[in-house]
């Protein structure tokens, strides 16, 4: 019988005890727009395995760099920071030409976004977006200021930790996902709604970016490391090596 | 204690937020950026293929249409091949086509829009053959994780009545949720794919 995806393997099942559920209530926006039916499993075709595959020429020189991309002949304000890790996948191999790209709100904790009305300063030389490509052993960097927290309508009196959003694309449709990078030591995570979601602590701590002092430039920039797991592939299917599959 | 297996754990899920246009779609946040927008073109004029147009709206529970939420569709060409190298159908690949579209609803009235190809069918597990569709992902704030489903499309009805994803769900009134109806005007093939996260008529998503 002919293998439904070969040549390559299929995706391991996603382990959802490890996400938030669809319905969160402390996290108030999740009540109507939570799906109630149970999800269809499905197990991978093609159109699961397959996805868009993103290229070195489409991106800008300065698309990984948060500081100089938007600098209208000034520094944005704020504290200069690295951001760098590796994308693996959950067998632990590294994911080359995954698509990163990540968002976030300048130093007063204010997106340059129509809908941001928090009393924080729009910072001119700053837009808070930017991407970039893995490298073919995984890794990926990229050059920003570090987010400020802000305040959020959910509860009267909550904060949302200091964060950058990073959208990942590896190279299935099915590894596609949103998530939220925080920071070593910032006491807002722990009472934070969107991040109380996920039912996991390690999970929550696989989140948070340790300070790499190592990757530090001095009397310049710090530098925090976050690695990022997608999920895992059976290897190519061989008749003579079923175990490695 | 046996011992561990190794594998790592999938970084989990945060929501795309309300400000997701920002590092996605910058334009449509209001400010121009980067110069290549990735996603916001489908088709050139070579692509082979019969021009449709997407629209719809995504619904909450209280039937409001969503005006944050973020959309992005994967489908294969004209022919039914994805352009991925995974794809061993050997059948064409059309290389004015990615198959890959990103797009925001609108900010007053929630409308989302598409313009892409009609996909050919593609082969399923297996000897099955899957009836011609898109597959759709949608991010918004109050969604935690991405939500996955696909649309096919009303003018297939035969294929689609052989479709082995539309036959497993089981309740016959729920595959109608993922079946976008065919209307012409003026010439435009518009297929209409309204999406419901929740109520009645929810929208049947899949774990993939």
């Amino acid at each position: 019988m002919e293998h439904p995806t070969s040549p390559k393997g299929e995706y391991f099942q996603r382990d959802r005890t490890m996400h938030p559920p669809a319905l969160t209530p402390h996290y108030k926006t999740s009540v109507t727009r939570s799906h109630k039916n149970a999800l269809l499993s499905l197990q991978n075709s093609l159109s699961e395995i397959t996805g868009p595959v993103f290229g070195h020429n489409e991106l800008g020189a300065l698309d990984n760099d948060l500081i100089r991309n938007y600098a209208h002949g000034g520094d944005p304000i704020g504290e200069r920071i690295i951001v760098h890790g590796r994308v693996l996948d959950e067998a632990g191999r590294p994911q080359p030409n995954a698509l990163l790209e990540f968002w976030q709100a300048n130093a007063g904790g204010r997106y340059r976004h129509k809908k941001d009305t928090y009393l924080a300063p729009i910072d001119p030389n700053f837009g808070g977006c930017g991407r970039t490509l893995s490298d073919e052993n995984g890794y990926y960097m990229f050059r920003t200021i570090k987010p400020g927290p802000y305040p959020w309508r959910n509860f009267v009196n909550n904060w949302r930790p200091a964060h950058i959003h990073f959208s990942i694309f590896g190279p299935a449709f099915a590894q596609r996902l949103i998530t939220q990078m925080y920071f070593e030591g910032d006491p807002l995570i722990w009472s934070c709604p969107i991040v109380r979601g996920i039912p996991d602590d390690d999970a929550i701590r696989q989140l948070i970016a340790p300070l790499d002092l190592n990757a530090s430039i001095p009397i310049d920039t710090l530098a925090y490391k976050f690695d990022i797991v997608l999920r895992g592939r059976r290897s190519t299917m061989f008749e003579n090596r079923l175990e490695g599959n | 204690m046996v011992q561990p297996l190794d594998y790592l754990r999938e970084t989990a899920s945060q929501t795309a937020g309300p400000y997701v246009h920002i590092g996605l779609i910058p334009k449509q946040a209001g400010f121009d950026i980067f110069e290549n927008q990735l996603g916001d073109t489908m088709l050139t004029p070579e692509t082979k293929g019969e021009r449709i147009t997407i629209k719809g709206h995504v619904f909450d529970s209280t039937g409001t249409p969503l005006r944050d939420v973020l959309l992005e569709i994967w489908q294969a060409n004209a022919d039914g091949r994805y352009n991925h190298p995974d794809d061993t159908q050997g059948k064409p690949l059309d290389e004015t086509f990615r198959g890959w579209g990103r797009t925001g609803s609108h900010f007053e009235t929630g409308l989302y829009t598409f313009k892409t190809i009609k996909p050919g069918a593609v082969r399923g597990r297996h000897t099955h053959t899957m009836a011609p569709h898109i597959n759709v992902w949608i991010v918004a704030r109050g969604i935690n994780i991405g939500l996955n489903t696909r649309m096919y499309f009303s003018d297939e009805t035969e294929a689609n009545a052989k479709d082995p994803v539309l036959n497993l769900i089981e309740l016959e009134k729920r595959r109608e949720t993922l079946i976008a109806q065919r209307s012409e005007r003026d010439g435009e093939v518009i297929y209409t794919f309204d999406i419901h996260l929740q109520g009645d008529n929810e929208t049947v998503f899949l774990d993939i």
